[in-house]
Formats: C-alpha cells, structure tokens, sequence
C-alpha cells in the first residue's frame, strides 16, 4: 500500500485539476447562455428564408438559376464541416466527423468524387488525417459568428457548384437541441432540396419586380448565408453546451476519486497507528 | 369574416411581427405595394422605409426596414428584412445625425469614398425619418 505523503500528493494534484474543470464549467455555462441567445435570434429569419426558398423551387419559374436545378449524374460533391476550433467538448466534434466520414466513404462507393470546406480547427485537422481535398478553410472563429468571416470560404465552394466543378453541396454541423441533446446533421445546402422543382403540379410562378433573374439572385445568396450562419451558430451553442456537461462530468469524477483516495488515506493512517500502539504496548509488557 | 392574411417580419437579428393583418403596405423597388389577401405570388426587392401593417381592429403596426427581400403568396407574406425596427423604437435624433453625417459625405466627394454608400446612407436615413413623422403625425 502507498505510503501516506504518496496520497497526499495524489489527493492534491486531483484537486488542483478539479479547480480546473469548475472553473472551465463555468466559463462555459456563462458563454452558453450567449450563443444560446444567438442562436435564438437567428432562428426566425433562417426559417422563414427556408419556407419561401421551399416554395421558390414548387415555382415553375421563367428563371432557373443553377441552384435549383438538380444535376445528373453527380460526379463530384462539396461538403462543408462545421466543428469546433477546441476541445474538451465531449464528443461533440467526433460525432460530426462520423457523420462526415460515413456520408464521404457513400459518395466515394457511388464514385462521387469530395471537395471539404473546413469551419472550425478539429474538423479540418480531421480533413487533412483523412487525405480529403480542402479547398477552403476557416478557423479560429471566437465565440461569435461572424458572417464576413464565413463567407469566403463558403463562396469558393458556391463559385465551384456554379461553375460546375461540383454538383452537390452539403453542410454538416451540429444541431442543438437543448442543453444536455446535441445531434449532429448533415444537410444538403445545394440544390434546393424542394423535393419537385419545377414539377407538372406546379403551374404559378411569381411577379418579379423588377426582374427574375436579379430577385433571385439575390435571394438564393441570402438564403444560403441565412443557412450557413445559422449552422455555425448552433454548433457554437451545441460546442458551449457539450463542454459545459462534459467538465461538469469531469468535476464530479475528480469528486469521487478525491473522496476515495480520502479513505484510503486515512486507512493507511489508522493501519500505521495501530501498528505503532501495539508496538508500544508490547514493548512495554516486555520491560 | 373579412379575408386576412398572415404577416411575418423577421429581421437577421429577431421576428418582429408575426400575426393576421388586413393588408400591408411596403416600400417596393418599383413603387409602393400594397397587399391584401389572395394577392398573386410576388417576390420583389424593397427600399429603405416603413412597412405598415394593418391589424384587424387596431392601429396600423409601423415597422421600419433599410431593405430586404419581399414574398408574397396568397395567404402569407414574408418580410425577409435586412434590419427591421419596431416604429416605436426609432431613435429620432440618432436618424437626424446619420441624415447629416450622410449628406456630409455626399458633399465632400473630394476624397475617394464610396459615393453608392453614402447614397444608401442617406436614402436610410431619410426613410428613417419618414417613418417617425408618420408615426408623430398618428400621436397628435
């Protein structure tokens, strides 16, 4: 059995990252509730772009703009990862990158060749272990998502499909769904996923003012930057969420074995007591 | 029952107005619009200015927007707004000094400055402005 300094020691330095893990904690809770409120905020606009994007590909429109057109066959796919720039989240991050990694290994045993867009340091770590091609790449993001800094990396895969360089475009992030659920999805950005466009059903189309092509042009980048914000502020929110629970865990673990290591301690103190008492006694009767 | 038409505003930041109306009136790219219920499918562009929402036995809902994108179906319209603010929320002074700042900077085009920015400025200001007097006008 140790000796009593060795536990000492050990109860100390157990305590020391107990310290750690609380005050992560709550760092984390204080910077949830932020990006909760964020994610909120955002979500109002973000479903309505979507309902009037839904009915957008139900139009028989006079325009097709080549976001709503779906292509065939499918060569090549983008994907956008949306992951979180740290760690100590729990597995918020590894069940984005198996969503990825399972969605990659499909469209490669369809021969659908992969373009990655990074947002976020642990997915684009992931990216470059897993031999993907990135093309764009943004991390280092903060604690707000900053629409400017998102875009560009966003526009070379945008540019890409409307080149036709690729055909598909999907975005995994990880949708929040309260504190202790977050789930991890993946979404196809590119076409619209309107499951008819254009179908026979479908004989209305809008009154364009002043014209189709620039209305909907305009509207189709709002849409996506709607989405593309949205995702990354509910995976920030998923990010603080998934570390708060995961070092309230981690405090709560340091607890336990602080409060074992006590009672082995005070065991071997007792233990070494007892033995010194006998060892008195003893002596004593022998005189 | 009177036809009514469900009305959504929502700005980037929140959903300022979600409810039935009897008809809105918008600042379009081409021209004011004026929806009621059943209007045919439309999807424009609009301006700097006052959305008015008419709601069934009250006042009209003030709501200004510096621009956004427009939906209209039958039954729903969506205001998809860049910034949109509650009509009462308006500052007046603060939408005086950015109409000054802004045709300050139309005047002093000397410098290399983006003279399509300073216009939009302007143009929001203004609507700004607009909104307020409308709203004033109603008080008094």
């Amino acid at each position: 059995m140790a000796s009593g300094k060795e536990i000492r020691n050990k109860i100390k330095s157990v305590e020391n990252t107990r310290k750690i893990t609380k005050a992560m904690e709550m760092v984390a809770a204080s910077k949830m509730r932020k990006a909760q409120e964020r994610m909120r905020q955002a979500r109002p606009y973000g479903e309505k772009i979507r309902r009037v994007a839904a009915h957008l590909s139900h139009a028989l429109t006079e325009y097709k703009h080549p976001f709503l057109v779906k292509r065939d066959p499918i060569k090549k796919a983008g994907i956008i990862v949306v992951t979180s720039d740290k760690g100590l989240c729990g597995a918020l991050n590894s069940n984005v990158l198996r969503n990825v990694l399972n969605q990659m290994k499909d469209l490669e045993s369809q021969g659908i060749a992969i373009q990655a867009t990074a947002i976020g340091n642990k997915g684009l770590g992931f990216l470059q272990r897993s031999g993907a091609s990135v093309v764009s790449q943004v991390t280092g993001l903060g604690d707000t998502p900053h629409l400017e800094r998102l875009i560009g990396p966003v526009k070379v895969q945008l540019d890409a499909y409307i080149n036709g360089e690729i055909d598909q475009l999907f975005i995994a992030y990880t949708r929040f769904v309260n504190t202790m659920k977050q789930e991890p999805v993946i979404e196809q950005l590119l076409p619209l996923s309107g499951e008819v466009v254009g179908s026979e059903s479908a004989r209305w189309d809008y009154v364009y003012e002043p014209d189709a092509k620039s209305v909907i042009d305009d509207l189709l980048v709002r849409y996506v930057e709607a989405l593309i914000y949205q995702s990354v502020a509910e995976s920030m929110a998923s990010e603080q969420s998934a570390r708060m629970v995961a070092m309230k865990s981690a405090s709560d673990n340091a607890k336990n074995v602080i409060g074992e290591l006590k009672l082995v301690y005070n065991k071997t103190r007792q233990a070494a007591i007892t033995k010194e008492l006998s060892e008195i006694v003893s002596g004593a009767a022998a005189v | 029952m009177a036809l009514r038409v469900h009305v959504d505003v929502v700005s980037a930041e929140e959903s300022i107005f979600s409810g039935e109306a009897e008809y809105v009136v918008l600042p379009g790219e081409a021209g004011e619009l004026g929806i009621y219920p059943r209007h045919t499918p439309l999807l424009t562009r609009i301006k700097p200015g006052t959305v008015r929402i008419k709601v069934p036995d009250a006042e009209f809902e003030m709501i200004y927007v510096s621009g956004g994108m427009l939906e209209v179906q039958p039954t729903i319209v969506t205001v998809l707004a860049d910034t949109a603010i509650r009509g009462g929320d308006l500052d007046e002074a603060k939408a005086l000094e950015a109409k000054k700042a802004a045709e300050e900077a139309l005047q002093n085009r000397s410098a290399e400055m983006d003279y399509a920015k300073a216009e939009a400025e302007l143009a929001e200001a203004v609507a700004q402005l607009a909104t307020i007097e409308q709203l004033k006008k109603r008080k008094h």
